[in-house]
């Protein structure tokens, strides 16, 4: 066996000086972050009020509510739960294809290569981001307000809030398209319009199609939860059983949440996959 | 000037023809198809959904005239000529803003902290056993699911109303999405490094250390900071069931008709939630180049 060649670490160190002596800012940096984070988060948790004795109990109470859920048990109201949550992927359903029908048309305005004009653009690209910061639970506060509380106003809350999110994804989907195909329509003497329907939309509505089928996706989550408010679907039952303090039928409505999640999951990863090929799905 | 273009000849140009009709028509079958069956779907719906176009209709002057009177005070002006009377609360609004701040925080980083512990556990490449990675991604995939509003609503049951709940109900939501997220990363890792350190004779826990984490912090970084961003536009409605932050005032405001107030809220939420989305959009780029932006 060799003996390990013998390492001139003076030598080294004269060599690379930047690699052994780095300088006190780079290497300051990351524990000064940590620390401050960490700070922050001390402050936090004094700040919100967080005590070990407070966190034991509601521990100790949260084993007792685990407890009582088991085993799950929907009493006698199934139909009522079936039926509220195919409520849920209705309101899911009709709420991202109202979203996507009219972010559409607005999303070719705030994209760059449709429309250069900077001062038509920017007010739009701000309108879609104000629709966005404000939270699907809030606009169905405001619909309950407009058209009374039930599913309908859920439907209306999700087209709202997603609008926003479609109208940026669409169009950063139309500015990702190739040019080409747009100058080649216009070379043979197609219109404005035409650029788009067969220059453009070609190439996108594959890509839109998926994002749709991802929304539709996420939006059974967002739709189990508008009923807290009162704008229908399993999350009014939901919040009902939890401030009666029906332990059994809460494991039961969200089990059943969670198979209807994973049910559209399967089906729109699949409808992915015959629409734009294993390729882009992942 | 005319050019003129080669034509082919009569019957091979008709078979060419009726083959191309015969694909295209397929297509168009296949989509008409897709049509009827989305459309049946949306029906159903609409059913199930209780859509009422009347009222729809009957009540959209509400929506329009909604915005109208959330942007009008009291005296009947516009809101913007008074700034002093519209954002009269600024002081308790800005606090809870704070808090709201406060709660998305606190909440990500213990979320991202029990996700960095459980990644490597889920993650393909680096599990130690099948049957650990199986539990530890069904459990992600629960915290995932499971909405965190509806965690608070337990919580609030649980812990007591206030912030502390909502942390919490942040915290394992954040958990699920982040667990997911960073097994993703870790898996995608070059495994070469692992099997040099291996070669050494170090642990498991030595592997993970030096082999992997070098290549993912950065990663890490990135989907907390994505995360923060999402968890603030959470906590700001975590009020809404009791756990904390400007919901509360948001909703009161909303259900008492306090309009002025309620467009004064949404203005100081918006303006946040853009300051944070700027700021962290900002310090992703500085901190792992343009490409990790989106």
């Amino acid at each position: 066996m060799t003996k390990p060649q013998q390492v001139d670490t003076a030598q080294l160190r004269a060599r690379y000086p930047e690699v052994f002596e780095r300088p006190a800012a780079a290497r300051l940096a990351i524990p000064a972050m940590l620390v401050a984070a960490l700070a922050v988060l001390i402050y936090g948790l004094v700040d919100l009020d967080f005590s070990p004795s407070r966190l034991f109990n509601g521990l100790s109470q949260l084993g007792w509510i685990s407890l009582m859920m088991i085993p799950p048990d929907p009493g006698s109201s199934l139909p009522i739960y079936l039926k509220a949550l195919g409520e849920t992927l209705s309101i899911a359903l009709l709420g991202t294809t109202l979203a996507a029908v009219f972010a559409l048309p607005v999303s070719l305005l705030a994209a760059r290569n449709v429309v250069p004009s900077m001062i038509l653009r920017f007010p739009i690209r701000r309108f879609l981001d104000s629709i966005r910061g404000v939270d699907t639970l809030i606009w169905a506060l405001v619909w309950i307000n407009v058209v009374g509380l039930g599913p309908f106003a859920g439907v209306l809350a999700i087209a709202v809030s997603d609008f926003g999110a479609f109208g940026k994804l669409f169009s950063e989907a139309i500015e990702g398209a190739d040019q080409k195909q747009v100058e080649g329509i216009r070379a043979s003497g197609g219109s404005a319009l035409h650029e788009i329907r067969f220059g453009l939309m070609p190439q996108v509505l594959p890509v839109i199609a998926g994002q749709v089928l991802y929304f539709i996706e996420s939006n059974t989550r967002s739709a189990t939860i508008i009923g807290i408010v009162g704008a229908g679907g399993i999350g009014l039952q939901l919040a009902e059983q939890i401030r009666v303090l029906e332990w059994q039928k809460v494991s039961f409505l969200i089990l059943m949440i969670l198979v209807a999640v994973a049910a559209i999951d399967f089906i729109s990863s699949k409808l992915r996959f015959a629409i734009i090929g294993p390729r882009a799905v992942a | 000037m005319t050019i003129a273009v080669s034509i082919l000849p009569e019957q091979q140009l008709a078979a060419l023809n009726a083959a191309y009709g015969q694909a295209v028509a397929r297509r168009r079958w296949r989509l008409l198809f897709g049509a009827a069956v989305f459309a049946a779907a949306l029906l159903l719906a609409a059913i199930g959904a209780e859509v009422n176009l009347r009222t729809l209709f009957t009540h959209f002057g509400n929506f329009l005239s909604y915005f109208d009177r959330i942007f009008t005070l009291d005296n009947g002006q516009r809101v913007w000529t008074d700034f002093g009377e519209w954002l009269w609360g600024w002081r308790k609004w800005l606090k809870m803003l704070g808090e709201t701040l406060l709660i998305s925080y606190v909440g990500t980083l213990i979320g991202a902290t029990f996700a960095f512990a459980l990644n490597f556990l889920a993650a393909e490449n680096t599990s130690p056993a099948p049957w650990l990675r199986f539990v530890v991604r069904r459990l992600l995939e629960f915290a995932r699911t499971v909405p965190g509003i509806v965690f608070a609503l337990i919580f609030v049951i649980a812990f007591g109303l206030g912030p502390m709940a909502g942390v919490l109900a942040i915290a394992i939501h954040s958990t699920g999405a982040l667990g997911k997220l960073f097994s993703e990363i870790v898996e995608n890792a070059d495994m070469k490094p692992v099997e040099g350190i291996r070669s050494t004779g170090a642990s498991w826990l030595a592997c993970m250390r030096f082999a992997i984490l070098p290549q993912v912090t950065a990663g890490y970084a990135g989907y907390a900071l994505l995360r923060f961003e999402i968890n603030v536009r959470e906590a700001s409605v975590m009020g809404f069931v009791g756990a904390g932050g400007i919901g509360q005032e948001l909703v009161v405001a909303i259900r008492k008709f306090y309009y002025s107030d309620v467009s004064a809220i949404l203005l100081t939420i918006i303006v946040t939630v853009f300051v944070i989305d700027i700021t962290t959009g900002w310090l992703r780029g500085r901190l792992f180049g343009k490409e990790a932006r989106t």
